[in-house]
């Protein structure tokens, strides 16, 4: 009786994991298949297998990448635009969240339930009226144009505005006594306890930014603002591309790899990230 | 009110009255100018005639409700509103359901089993370009792995995926799940490590199976999660077409083309901006639907 329920257990135990090793491996093959390709030179066929077993490591797909589209440029966008975004970002978040949970003033209610409409009308819904007010602010092919609706963010807001209403009552009353000023209270008292928030706040906000497409897309024109990923697509529309897998693996690669490098580091922190910001 | 009043804290008072206000301003003035204001543009607009690559329409004329109407008789519209229906409800189950299975498997004690974590979640922060241009060699004719992989399962139909009109927008479909449903495992995944043990343990004893367990306690004490989980999924299936410009350019003959994909070809391709702002109030209103939808689900759920 007792062995016939192990045995059952044992066989579904297997079986589970089978199944879980099936899944991630198909899952996992599109970069590890990224990776490899990249490495193996042009010369060598493509075919059934041989990618896998073949011997021969080389670098030079990544140089002839970078030698057909200036990705060390897309990269200084890319890393602009990201950086300009969450500068922005964690000052606005910061003070708006800090005035929310702090102050009562007029119209309180209507204003917080005002910056949420941001996430009930995502962005990409926006693109050609926002597109015509980036040219008539004289933006349009800027990094600025790429990053400047987001310099305020609801979602942000509501997260810094939970953070600093879960802070004691005691301490924030203690800091009054003190004399504290506004900031001098933000900074000591609210900022500290809210730094994981924050910080999740931001992995997810740079992983976003680093990620898109279609807003960089319509805003930017030429080299001097096109971000990495913009760059891809166009290096993958070359002529003299065509289907030369290890170079646009490469490229590829090129665009993934910072991003995801520190997300194999910091991989806790990325997933607990994703988990507080479900709406971006 | 004087209870109210009462509970202010002393900082409050103190404070100079605009302050607030000039805390909040920055945040507001992006709201007002990127989400607000271009909502009360594309409405305005959409009554007005104006092709910016034909010279004598380049200056706008109000037509009335000639852009709406043009979108309900034009068989590209229905053709795009067909594709995102079938794209929405093709990819939104699939992931959620993949994401309740992937989660259900690593939530267990098993020797390694981070890795098998790490490979459902890692498509989350690649950007959808760079995943869809690895994929775009996993869908090639003759030599692709997906091919191969299907041959391998006794699939004998036809090969060159993104180029075959009944074939493109599943393709299309089958990246968006392979991208999102580790993203949505790891909502289920924080759920699952939330259940309280003590049911499940007095399920155990009452002699419940693991599947009865599975159906009659684990998903309902996921409701919340699963409703969360559907808005963040449908959202998505809206708003991310990056891959789709990687992939098939919305073809072969409009045949992957979706709402959001349409609108950027109408604006930018065709030069429409009445035409444009007409389908952008579309999708706005779809967006406010389903987030007030959620909201409102969300509240008669409880906190």
């Amino acid at each position: 009786m007792m062995t016939t329920a192990k045995l059952r257990k044992r066989v579904v135990d297997v079986s589970l994991n089978v199944l879980t090793l099936v899944l991630a491996l198909g899952w996992a093959s599109i970069i590890i298949w990224g990776v490899v390709v990249s490495f193996r030179p042009e010369t060598e066929p493509l075919g059934r297998g041989d990618v896998w077993f073949g011997h021969t490591v080389t670098f030079a797909n990544y140089l002839k990448a970078w030698s057909l589209a200036p990705f060390g440029v897309y990269y200084r966008n890319t890393i602009i635009i990201v950086g300009m975004i969450l500068f922005a970002q964690v000052i606005t978040i910061t003070l708006a969240g800090f005035a929310f949970a702090h102050y009562r003033f007029r119209g309180k209610k209507w204003l917080f339930f005002f910056i949420l409409l941001q996430l009930m009308i995502p962005a990409a819904a926006l693109l050609v009226p926002n597109f015509s007010t980036i040219r008539k602010l004289g933006l349009f092919d800027t990094t600025l144009a790429v990053a400047l609706p987001y310099f305020g963010s609801a979602f942000g807001t509501f997260l810094m505005r939970q953070a600093f209403l879960e802070v004691p009552r005691d301490l924030v009353d203690a800091g009054i006594m003190d004399g504290c000023s506004w900031w001098q209270l933000l900074w000591h008292v609210y900022l500290p306890p809210a730094m994981p928030t924050l910080v999740a706040f931001a992995l997810s906000s740079i992983s976003w930014h680093w990620n898109e497409f279609l807003w960089p897309l319509v805003v930017t024109l030429t080299e001097r603002s096109r971000p990495l990923t913009i760059g891809l697509v166009r290096f993958t529309q070359l002529g003299e591309i065509g289907a030369r897998w290890p170079l646009l693996a490469a490229a590829t690669i090129t665009v993934i790899a910072p991003l995801f490098l520190l997300f194999l580091v910091f991989q806790k922190q990325f997933i607990r990230s994703f988990l507080h910001s479900g709406l971006k | 009110m004087s209870i109210a009043s009462k509970s202010i804290s002393p900082a409050s008072r103190k404070a100079p009255p605009w302050l607030p206000y000039l805390l909040i301003s920055p945040t507001l003035v992006i709201v007002l100018v990127f989400t607000a204001w271009p909502t009360v543009q594309a409405i305005y607009t959409s009554f007005f005639r104006q092709y910016l690559n034909i010279a004598k329409f380049r200056t706008p004329t109000f037509v009335g409700l000639e852009n709406y109407k043009t979108l309900l008789t034009s068989p590209d519209f229905h053709e795009v509103l067909r594709n995102t229906a079938i794209y929405v409800i093709g990819t939104v189950p699939t992931s959620i359901v993949l994401a309740f299975l992937f989660a259900l498997l690593v939530n267990r004690a098993v020797k390694g089993i981070g890795l098998a974590r790490l490979a459902f979640f890692y498509p989350t922060i690649l950007p959808m370009v760079s995943a869809a241009t690895i994929w775009m060699f996993f869908f090639t004719p003759d030599y692709g792995l997906f091919n191969t992989a299907l041959q391998a399962l006794g699939y004998h139909g036809p090969q060159n995926w993104l180029g075959n009109p009944h074939l493109a927008l599943l393709a299309v479909m089958i990246v968006a799940v392979w991208k999102n449903a580790g993203y949505l495992m790891i909502f289920y995944l924080a759920g699952l490590q939330n259940l309280p043990t003590d049911v499940f343990e007095a399920a155990a004893i009452d002699g419940a199976s693991w599947w009865t367990q599975l159906w009659k306690i684990t998903f309902p004490l996921l409701r919340r999660t699963t409703l969360f989980v559907s808005t963040i999924a449908i959202i998505d299936a809206f708003q991310v077409v990056d891959h789709i410009f990687v992939l098939t350019q919305g073809g072969p003959s409009q045949s992957s083309t979706v709402l959001l994909y349409y609108l950027w070809q109408v604006r930018f391709e065709d030069q429409n901006v009445g035409l444009a702002s007409a389908i952008t109030v579309v999708l706005i209103v779809i967006m406010l639907s389903i987030t007030v939808t959620n909201f409102v689900l969300s509240e008669r759920e409880g906190a």
